[in-house]
């Protein structure tokens, strides 16, 4: 390098002023991103699980299940395309809590805490990044159900509910889990903690309608908060009205998201690593 | 308190006054006192003492229950933001990013302190060279060796100019080149004119390194002044005996003084005419032993241990 050098030291234009809650925002998504990108095994899971289910719920359960309701393998197709978005995604959220777990047991965060910008950026962060990585599986899973035939008619607005609805779900797992990480004493234990939650849409009306369910099982599956957000995708996506099931699923994801922020908000500030 | 220092000003680093700290039942911290001025500090004491809770409750990441603590004259409770902008912390457990590589971290530390993304390149870039870590800085932490990683954690508490540096037994776990390196490191810190407060449990490290050692022992502060102020608290030097391969056959401890040790040399001089001598300083281990077992034998004596080591 031939042109001026440029001074040793580089004072700060407001030294110590710190970073605000925008900046933390975009610093951690990008760090979050690059993990998901960088961690090969997990992205390829995170492709690979969409695909693998949704092969062998169509082309294995698909006709045998199909046939008990009077239709075929296509009509199996689009009823269980949301069941089948929303598995995916609840694995791929579940990353969220070995990060967090990850972030809350190790150094890392006590740095931040002594840092002068908004330490819970970093959670946001990782739900930024949860978000963009299972919107990439739903797309998948998209794909993946129209090269296999699947069809729709609707206009932008029912298939931009259906997948906001989707969407909105994504969002209520991956702040679940990021409390589960928080909660949870090691990575590990975080990924066991969730589980259990990823059984939850197998007990719904995502892959077989509740009425063939034994009478005791019937109450809890027609009535967790994944059946009006899948029923209500599947009718948005059919063409038809969602009517009650669209703002029950709404307003079972308010209430989770209230629930596990303020979790959070309570939490944060108490866990410190020793 | 009969210690100066010519780098002392009107702000202590360090005031602490009746300082305690509880989690839950248990004790942690009891009624310190402590003053400090800028330089480099050790905080000395075993685990379990206290030290990091210590360290925690001043770099704002713990509250206090009691007492009054002032931090480069910043309350870390109330001034708690503009103290953060002042202090870097780098803890036991390394806070490096092991999937971002070195650059990384550094870019990412200095976008948080408020850098801008240029400035906290040319400082990163700085720093990376001046730990000897250009060469692996595009490479990512997970392949870094121990020394190097702590090398970063220390650089990346750095990337923001800060004017007082807690490291939480920054030598914990490193072979003895790394650490002779954080040592030359840490004392090229200091000469930039950072202060430094370190835990160790290391008595090599507090005395290689610190201008003064606070001894803290089951969350009481049982000794406080310079490496010589504590090795005088003992006493004088010892006269240790030794047969031809080097064993010790005999120690006698002396008062120290030119006289007393000429005494005592004189008395073996006559009695064993060919036996190997060497006079020898007090260590801080032993020190430090006669300290915590004080402490640990006879709680009584609390505070009479408490009393300033002054010179």
């Amino acid at each position: 390098m031939t042109t001026t050098t440029p001074p040793r030291e580089v004072q700060a234009a407001s030294p110590g002023n710190g970073a605000g809650a925008l900046t933390g925002l975009r610093v951690f998504t990008g760090r979050s991103l690059k993990h998901s990108f960088r961690d090969t095994e997990s992205l390829l899971m995170a492709i690979l699980l969409p695909v693998m289910l949704m092969l062998i719920f169509v082309f294995i359960f698909g006709e045998s299940i199909a046939a008990g309701q009077g239709g075929d393998r296509s009509d199996y197709l689009a009823y269980v395309l949301p069941a089948v978005a929303l598995t995916a995604a609840g694995f791929g959220a579940s990353y969220t809590a070995v990060v967090v777990s990850n972030d809350m047991t190790t150094g890392f965060m006590n740095r931040l805490r002594t840092m002068p910008f908004p330490a819970v950026t970093v959670l946001l962060g990782h739900t930024a990044a949860s978000m963009v990585r299972n919107l990439l599986a739903t797309g998948v899973v998209l794909a993946i159900a129209f090269g296999l035939g699947f069809r729709t008619e609707v206009g932008i607005a029912e298939f931009a509910g259906a997948v906001g609805l989707i969407a909105l779900w994504i969002l209520v797992i991956t702040v679940v889990f990021a409390v589960l990480g928080m909660v949870a004493g090691s990575a590990e234990a975080a990924s066991g903690y969730g589980f259990v939650l990823l059984f939850l849409p197998y007990v719904s009306s995502g892959f077989a309608p509740v009425e063939t369910m034994p009478g005791w099982l019937q109450g809890f599956a027609g009535h967790q908060p994944m059946t009006p957000i899948i029923d209500a995708s599947r009718v948005l996506l059919s063409g038809g009205n969602p009517g009650d099931e669209w703002w029950i699923g709404l307003l079972w994801c308010g209430g989770f998201i209230a629930v596990a922020v303020w979790l959070a908000a309570v939490l944060f500030p108490r866990k410190i690593a020793r | 308190m009969a210690y100066t220092d010519p780098a002392y000003t009107d702000t202590p680093l360090l005031r602490i006054r009746g300082l305690s700290k509880s989690y839950g039942r248990h004790r942690v911290l009891t009624d310190l006192d402590l003053t400090l001025p800028p330089g480099v500090h050790a905080l000395l004491g075993p685990n379990g003492s206290g030290k990091t809770t210590l360290v925690n409750i001043l770099s704002t990441l713990l509250p206090y229950d009691s007492g009054e603590v002032r931090v480069l004259g910043l309350d870390p409770r109330r001034d708690r933001k503009t103290l953060q902008g002042l202090i870097s912390l780098t803890g036991q457990y390394a806070a490096v990013d092991e999937k971002l590589s070195g650059t990384e971290n550094m870019l990412m530390m200095g976008q948080l302190f408020g850098l801008s993304r240029r400035d906290a390149q040319r400082r990163a870039d700085d720093l990376l060279e001046r730990f000897e870590l250009s060469t692996a800085a595009h490479a990512r932490v997970a392949t870094y060796s121990g020394g190097m990683r702590r090398k970063l954690d220390i650089a990346a508490g750095l990337i923001a100019h800060p004017q007082l540096i807690f490291l939480d037994e920054p030598t914990t776990g490193l072979d003895t080149r790394s650490r002779q390196a954080l040592w030359d490191e840490i004392t090229a810190l200091a000469d930039s004119g950072a202060s430094v407060f370190l835990t160790t449990q290391y008595l090599e490290e507090a005395d290689a390194l610190a201008e003064r050692i606070v001894v803290l022992h089951e969350g009481n502060i049982v000794a406080d002044g310079t490496a010589a102020q504590l090795k005088g608290r003992i006493g004088g030097s010892t006269i240790q005996l030794h047969d031809d391969a080097g064993h010790i056959l005999e120690e006698i401890p002396t008062r120290g003084s030119a006289i007393d040790v000429a005494r005592h040399l004189d008395t073996v001089a006559r009695t064993r005419p060919d036996v190997d001598v060497t006079v020898r300083r007090p260590t801080l281990d032993e020190v430090f032993l006669e300290l915590t077992g004080e402490q640990a034998g006879a709680p009584d004596q609390k505070d009479a241990d408490r009393e300033e080591v002054a010179a």
